[in-house]
């Protein structure tokens, strides 16, 4: 018989292999340790000729006494040390096509460098300088402060950067670091001093860790330990600070930031424990299902089927002690309220009913395809490894996690719905 | 050197084939040959929101991006003012799933009402979100209008206004799509842990039997020379000034944009960058200041751009931005700024390429463009730019006739 091209029938899906079936191995951390005992965290791996360096400080927002210091210490980084100016600096690696980024969260600041290999020679000893030699001279902070706060004049006006600094304030109160936000007066009440003494206690002097990734060369050990194995770092142990959280007594807000806003800025969010709680993982499946990607309820309702926005997400904040779970959507002016709604309501549908196997069996499915596609390269597994390391986890949190992803029940979900998903302990705001 | 084969269906339908079993992934990526320019100027934003409604439903899928999650694929898409891509990543192992939804897709849409519905609303939010809701939104906007008279660049892909995203009808889905999005007019790359056999099997199998289509023949009212400079003045409810002035350039396919290039790399970028150094940094003229090309298809536009610090007259933040650019008309760059900027773009081709996805998006972008081998000879194209090249360059690009200026004052 004469196979017949129109023979294929294109309502039936090819056979798929289950991504629930694949077996994820995270490749294993080099760790070494420099002469002055800084631990480093290497992974060798991929095909082009480049390395990503990164010096991760333990100088984040949690150890400064005055707002903005923590920031701007580290965004200053690159503007000057008693041999070279800010230009000078700049020039250096940029003619090596190295980018030399930085940047600060609440527990700590890093730098990262970006380099082809055949330049790394050329540039660390330049990283180097920058966290032994910075000078941070009056007229680089002055016009940092000038441009920083023409820079938030402009974000001010944006609902979305006004609702994402009062949702953390309501959680977790102002006084905390991670409720903390800046503010005009905060940049102009910066001077030298502090900024300098932060430079001597959290860089010079401060505690660092280092994470490498790439095609390295062969003497990374030794580029390293020459740039940065002698420096006077981790030999002070950093004193423990510690916040309470003084989260709103009022836990519905409303705010009008632009009276011809034609959007508003939704957020809902609760306070959740960390990554070491018993919930963390399973919870993380509960989330896909909820608004974690693309086929999510809350997607699949609040955009697929009402079109009230161009996109909503469920998602952790990213802390090391405490956490928050937050949904966020820039919806209608005139939805906002009708969002919100739809949000609670999906929130008891999972309280009340199963998710089906197929569903469950989905979101199995993406979220380890996910992780599968995001262990590809070099930078995205050194990725990984950092955030264990600075999390004060192990490898053997990637094995449960996947593990709970393949295993987690409909009934263990509803369960974790029924606990978490409380209306009266989420916060609620809309910016306009 | 990136490796890859290269084949072409009876229907077509171009086929690259990118290997690099270092990855347990597969990257499938369909780019279709037309984007916002290919509009109707009273049907602005159509490329666009087509691109939404390929997720409504296919004519024997109901739904796209349950069977791809099932698969543990991703996936996403964007349109452009010159072409529209969508691209999945999934395990290798499940690849034929993404040739069945982009090929039932490239076969026909479902062309339902609700999708329609639904996705209209979607794109108004977008515009709103992007284009509406934040200050200096409509900057573009302007500036396109400001610098184009003829050439359907003159609008963003997002559309000129609310009301043709509003309007748009299930007729004129259906006739786009079948102009548009045929096999003669894509082009599919399959990367990552494939092989060329299996690509070449599923390809025959799933993307053969589609009927060809027309080759859309693009003749499109190219812009005329600009004789004489144009200026803007805006008020608006921001915080800040700011200024922005375009120029007309060179096309990407012309040896010109490499010149053009590497000229907005020298002026900005970095912190060692021309206008960052002189304009925000010594005179203090401005906050913030950047120069960026579009490197579009047909010739583009070069921008200069950047906000005041409170307090500096517009004349004079205008004045300075003119010093520089006369710089690069009347002296060469020296060798050294000239090979920074080189390096960069060296490191910055590496970097992109770590990526599969961005090697297959990069292979779909120059076999579109008519050859996937630019792939391999991009960075000897920059290499070959000399001083000279790039104060002809600057000469050619920064003629005041040739310039469309705004003025964005902040009404505050």
């Amino acid at each position: 018989m004469k196979k017949n091209k129109n023979m294929l029938d294109r309502t039936v899906a090819p056979q798929i292999k289950d991504a629930v079936e694949f077996n994820l191995q995270l490749k294993k951390s080099e760790q070494f340790t420099l002469d002055n005992g800084i631990p480093v965290y290497s992974i060798n791996a991929g095909a082009q000729e480049v390395t990503l360096v990164e010096l991760v400080f333990h100088a984040g927002n949690w150890h400064e006494d005055q707002n903005i210091i923590a920031g701007t210490t580290n965004f200053l980084l690159k503007n000057g040390t008693s041999k070279k100016s800010a230009f000078e600096i700049n020039e250096h690696f940029e003619y090596y096509g190295a980018y030399l980024n930085r940047n600060c969260y609440n527990e700590t600041a890093n730098i990262t460098l970006h380099c082809l290999n055949k330049y790394l020679k050329d540039v660390l000893p330049v990283v180097s300088e920058l966290i032994t030699d910075s000078v941070f001279k009056e007229e680089e902070l002055a016009i940092y402060k000038q441009n920083q706060i023409q820079r938030l004049k402009v974000s001010l006006q944006k609902c979305d950067f006004v609702a994402n600094r009062f949702i953390d304030e309501y959680l977790f109160g102002f006084d905390h670091p991670y409720g903390r936000y800046t503010s005009i007066p905060d940049f102009e009440a910066l001077n030298r001093d502090k900024i300098v003494k932060f430079y001597n206690d959290y860089y010079i002097n401060g505690k660092c860790i280092i994470f490498v990734a790439g095609n390295l060369p062969a003497d990374i050990f030794q580029q390293l330990n020459t740039a940065f194995g002698h420096l006077p770092l981790n030999k002070n142990s950093i004193a423990e600070k510690r916040f309470t959280i003084s989260p709103a007594t009022e836990k519905k807000q409303r705010v009008i930031n632009d009276p011809n806003g034609v959007q508003g800025a939704v957020r809902m969010a609760r306070p959740f424990p960390n990554r070491h709680h018993p919930d963390f993982m399973k919870v993380q499946v509960l989330n896909n299902l909820f608004g974690g990607f693309f086929g999510s309820r809350l997607m699949s309702n609040i955009r697929e089927d009402k079109g009230y926005t161009y996109g909503i997400h469920s998602y952790f904040e990213n802390h090391v002690q405490d956490s928050a779970w937050m949904i966020s959507t820039e919806a209608g002016r005139d939805v906002c309220e009708a969002t919100i709604g739809e949000v609670y309501k999906e929130m008891e549908i999972l309280k009340e009913e199963l998710v089906d196997e197929e569903e469950l069996l989905l979101v199995r499915n993406y979220m380890i395809g996910s992780i599968l596609g995001d262990l590809d390269g070099p930078f995205q597994i050194i990725g990984r490894w950092k955030n264990y390391v600075l999390n004060g986890l192990d490898e053997s949190y990637f094995y449960k996690s996947i593990n709970t992803i393949k295993t987690i029940s409909a009934e263990e979900i509803r369960q974790l719905a029924q606990k978490y998903f409380v209306p009266e302990e989420f916060y609620e705001l809309v910016v306009v | 050197m990136i490796q890859y084969e290269r084949f072409v269906l009876d229907n077509g339908l171009r086929v690259i084939v990118h290997e690099d079993h270092s990855t347990p992934m597969a990257v499938v990526n369909v780019m279709y040959d037309v984007g916002a320019r290919d509009e109707n100027p009273n049907k602005t934003g159509f490329a666009h929101l087509f691109e939404h409604l390929m997720f409504g439903g296919s004519i024997n899928i109901e739904d796209y991006d349950e069977p791809l999650q099932m698969a543990g694929g991703e996936n996403n898409a964007y349109t452009t003012n010159d072409l529209t891509n969508y691209y999945i990543q999934l395990p290798s192992e499940n690849l034929e799933t993404a040739f069945w939804l982009e090929s039932d897709r490239m076969l026909s849409l479902a062309f339902s009402e609700k999708s329609l519905d639904v996705q209209r609303k979607v794109v108004c939010e977008e515009f709103k979100e992007h284009y509406i809701n934040k200050p200096y939104g409509d900057v573009w906007h302007k500036l396109r209008e400001l610098s184009y008279k003829e050439h359907p660049y003159r609008w963003m892909t997002i559309g000129k206004e609310l009301s043709h995203i509003e309007n748009a009808q299930l007729a004129d889905v259906k006739s786009f799509f079948f102009k548009h999005y045929r096999p003669v007019n894509a082009v599919l790359v399959v990367a990552g842990h494939v092989s060329l056999d299996e690509v070449k099997r599923l390809s025959d199998k799933w993307f053969g039997p589609i009927p060809m289509g027309e080759k859309y023949i693009r003749n499109l009212p190219q812009e005329s020379k600009q004789m004489q400079a144009r200026l803007l003045e805006v008020e608006a409810d921001v915080p800040l000034d700011a200024f922005y002035k375009t120029w007309h350039m060179a096309s990407r396919l012309s040896k010109r944009y490499y010149a053009a290039d590497l000229l907005s790399d020298i002026l900005s970028g970095g912190g060692s960058s021309r206008l960052y150094q002189a304009l925000v940094k010594e005179k203090q003229l401005f906050s913030q200041v950047d120069c960026s090309h579009m490197g579009s298809v047909d010739a583009g536009l070069l921008t200069i751009e950047g906000k005041l610090v409170k307090g500096v007259k517009m004349s004079d933040a205008e004045q300075a931005v003119k010093e520089e650019v006369e710089k690069m008309k009347s002296e060469l760059v020296n060798e050294a700024e000239l090979q920074k900027v080189k390096n960069k773009t060296e490191s910055m081709i590496a970097f992109e390429d770590m990526s599969v996805m961005n090697r297959a998006n990069s292979l779909a972008t120059y076999e579109l463009l008519g050859d996937a081998e630019m792939m391999n000879t991009e960075l000897s194209r920059y290499q070959e730019i000399t001083a000279e090249d790039i104060k002809k360059e600057s000469e050619e690009i920064f003629d005041e006739n040739n310039s469309n200026t705004m003025h964005y004052f902040s009404k505050n």
